[in-house]
């Protein structure tokens, strides 16, 4: 099978006055799994469908394997695509659906028939290939679809929202089962989503979307654990990152002062040159620990309300000066609302950002 | 469930009009239609059962075997003709042209005027001697000829080409409706997929609208049952009988020729004739509702 890299430059895409993408670079090896996450709006599937040839781009270059596509129509690009509706042919059998793309363009019987075969076993759907769409649950319609896209043996496989429409544990089941996908074909895939978990478990990088830039493009593990700007820093992890305001300090050693509590900024690996400034410090509940009250670089503070969400409990509390955040706790640790704890802010953990241009120091 | 008497009464006093009407006017009419059928009735109703009698005329009545003919041709011409050009009608407006409202009002229009209208107009239009004929020949077509509404061979054809102008438009409103209704990603899946449009229109599309065919398969044909003021207005009947159709048959022998028995027993075979086609496929639709 044929893997393709896709390359994009300097891409402007706009609808009359409006513009959705600008000069934007980006760079997709093959056999790479890349994610757009973003919210709705952000232009992620505007990019999705430009790289499939589905609207029309007002400037700039797209490759995909290393041929220029820019102004190609979109079969003869090498991509096929997943639909968040499943877009299936609804009069059609399953069969008919995973057929029709190639008998149309003429491919010979046996060839067709084998490529159906095989799509099918992949994804279990040897048992439907004879039901119309509308028989099947909406997770055997996503495989259908999926076995559409697989049977053109593209360069590149496109996913638009793929899972949006089914409950979360068909998401979940699916989500697996195109990871595994992915890993035994070792295709090109590009997958746009909303959901920063489904974003986190599959891919080989995140491209962080908003207003139509890249905010972030890297392997999952640097997105969460060190967010470019407090865009990406809130819009990754659930539950979400912490923030508190405050400023930067340098007397006696850096630390970040909030209110009245002073967080030791020893061992946080500045990206900017240190200077004394108004920042915002963000922080994830998992790594806030509890150590005693009396425990000399203890952070106190009251606890207001306990989340018990089965392997963990998330515990909301307040510091001294009124700020609110939450910290993830054993699931039996004992803590109830009005208890003042004592907690560990480990300054390798944090993120910290310019209070103004919210990027990262 | 079981009602309190009250709520009985007060469902009984609300059904009640509509019972009324049913049973009055659809059961009593038809049913007293059916009788004086099976009589001798000529200007006034009477009860003289004679049995099939006037059933035998009727089908030896020249006029009456011609407007079943016409009624056929005429049915299965209309039909097809306004499903087809109202598809595709459909279909071009559906291409995102411009000034679609414009388009879609100008195609609609026909459809608000009456048969009435439409019939004289379509009349003066298909006339020889000042319609299209008479245009070409006065631009320098001298050997032009469309004459089809003076030839009794081929009135019913003008009918037709009137009844599919008047009923395309609403095809198309029906049919855009469906074809707007449809996910915008089928139409992206099919692109990628490399299909040509008119491939996704035949294969894909249009097999989808069983429902908008369906209401204008109806429509229509509840048209070719009562086609009756058309053929008043555009040939009344002619030339000779050629045109005449089996509404027209019943008001003209309820009314002008005063054989009530005769108008009568042409009613009641439309009425046979309908049900005979309408019951298999509502027997169809009972069953397939049961199956799901």
């Amino acid at each position: 099978m044929e893997r393709s890299n896709v390359d994009i430059t300097k891409l402007q895409i706009g609808f009359g006055g409006l513009k959705v993408l600008e000069n934007l670079d980006l760079h997709v090896d093959a056999s790479e799994f890349l994610v757009l996450l973003g919210p709705s709006g952000c232009g992620k599937s505007t990019l999705l469908n430009a790289i499939a040839g589905l609207i029309e781009v007002k400037g700039g270059q797209i490759r995909i394997g290393d041929r220029d596509v820019t102004w190609a129509e979109p079969k003869d690009r090498g991509i096929a695509m997943v639909f968040q509706s499943y877009a299936l042919y609804p009069r059609m059998s399953v069969r008919k659906n995973l057929s029709f793309g190639l008998k149309v363009a003429r491919t010979p019987q046996g060839e067709i028939d084998s490529r159906v075969g095989e799509a099918a076993k992949m994804l279990r759907l040897t048992e439907l290939l004879d039901r119309r769409p509308s028989e099947l649950s909406g997770g055997q319609r996503q495989r259908v679809a999926i076995g559409r896209a697989l049977v053109r043996h593209a360069g590149v496989y496109l996913f638009d929202e793929p899972l949006s429409n089914l409950d979360a544990q068909l998401r979940a089941e699916l989500r697996v089962e195109i990871k595994r996908l992915h890993a035994r074909l070792g295709a090109t895939m590009i997958y746009v989503t909303h959901d920063q978990i489904e974003a986190l478990t599959l891919a080989d990088r995140i491209a962080v979307m908003q207003g139509g830039v890249i905010q972030q493009l890297d392997t999952p593990k640097k997105i969460y654990r060190e967010p470019a700007n407090r865009f990406v820093a809130s819009f990754v992890g659930s539950p979400a990152m912490n923030f508190l305001r405050g400023r930067i300090v340098r007397n006696g050693g850096p630390a970040f002062i909030a209110g009245d509590v002073r967080f030791d900024l020893n061992g946080y690996a500045f990206r900017s040159p240190l200077s004394d400034a108004p920042a915002v410090l963000g922080i994830r509940p998992e790594h806030i620990e509890i150590i005693g009250s009396d425990h000399p670089s203890a952070v106190t503070a009251r606890v207001e309300m306990v989340e018990p969400m089965g392997a963990d409990a998330l515990i909301w509390c307040r510091l001294a000066d009124g700020t609110a955040f939450s910290f993830r706790a054993d699931a039996d640790a004992k803590a109830g609302a009005g208890d003042v704890l004592g907690l560990r802010f480990p300054a390798e953990a944090f993120s910290l950002f310019d209070d103004q241009s919210g990027q990262r120091l | 469930m079981r009602l309190s008497l009250t709520s009985k009464l007060s469902v009984i006093s609300a059904l009640l009009p509509a019972l009324m009407v049913m049973l009055v006017v659809y059961i009593g009419a038809t049913s007293w239609t059916a009788w004086m059928s099976l009589t001798n009735s000529r200007m006034l109703p009477n009860n003289n059962f004679v049995g099939f009698r006037q059933y035998q005329l009727l089908f030896t009545n020249d006029r009456w075997i011609t407007s079943v003919h016409n009624i056929i041709i005429y049915g299965v011409l209309f039909v097809s003709l306004a499903l087809l050009i109202g598809i595709l009608l459909a279909v071009a407006i559906d291409q995102r042209v411009r000034a679609e409202d414009t388009i879609r009002s100008i195609y609609l229009y026909p459809y608000s005027m009456s048969f009435v209208v439409t019939g004289l107009v379509w009349q003066w239009l298909l006339n020889p001697t000042l319609g299209v004929q008479y245009v070409l020949r006065s631009w320098g077509f001298a050997g032009a000829t469309f004459d089809w509404i003076v030839r009794p061979e081929t009135a019913i054809y003008c009918l037709v080409i009137a009844g599919v102008w008047q009923a395309s438009g609403l095809v198309m409103a029906i049919m855009l409706a469906g074809l707007r209704g449809v996910d915008d990603e089928i139409w992206k899946a099919a692109r990628v997929d490399g299909l040509p449009k008119w491939r996704v229109y035949i294969s894909i599309i249009i097999p989808m609208m069983g429902a908008s065919f369906a209401t204008a398969t109806v429509l229509l044909s509840t048209a070719v049952v009562r086609l009756y003021d058309l053929s008043v207005s555009m040939t009344n009947g002619g030339p000779g009988i050629a045109s005449e159709v089996p509404a027209k048959f019943v008001m003209d022998h309820l009314f002008e020729r005063a054989n009530i028995g005769l108008a009568t027993a042409a009613a009641t075979t439309m009425l046979v004739t309908v049900i005979a086609v309408v019951a298999p496929y509502l027997y169809w639709r009972a069953r397939k509702g049961e199956v799901r």
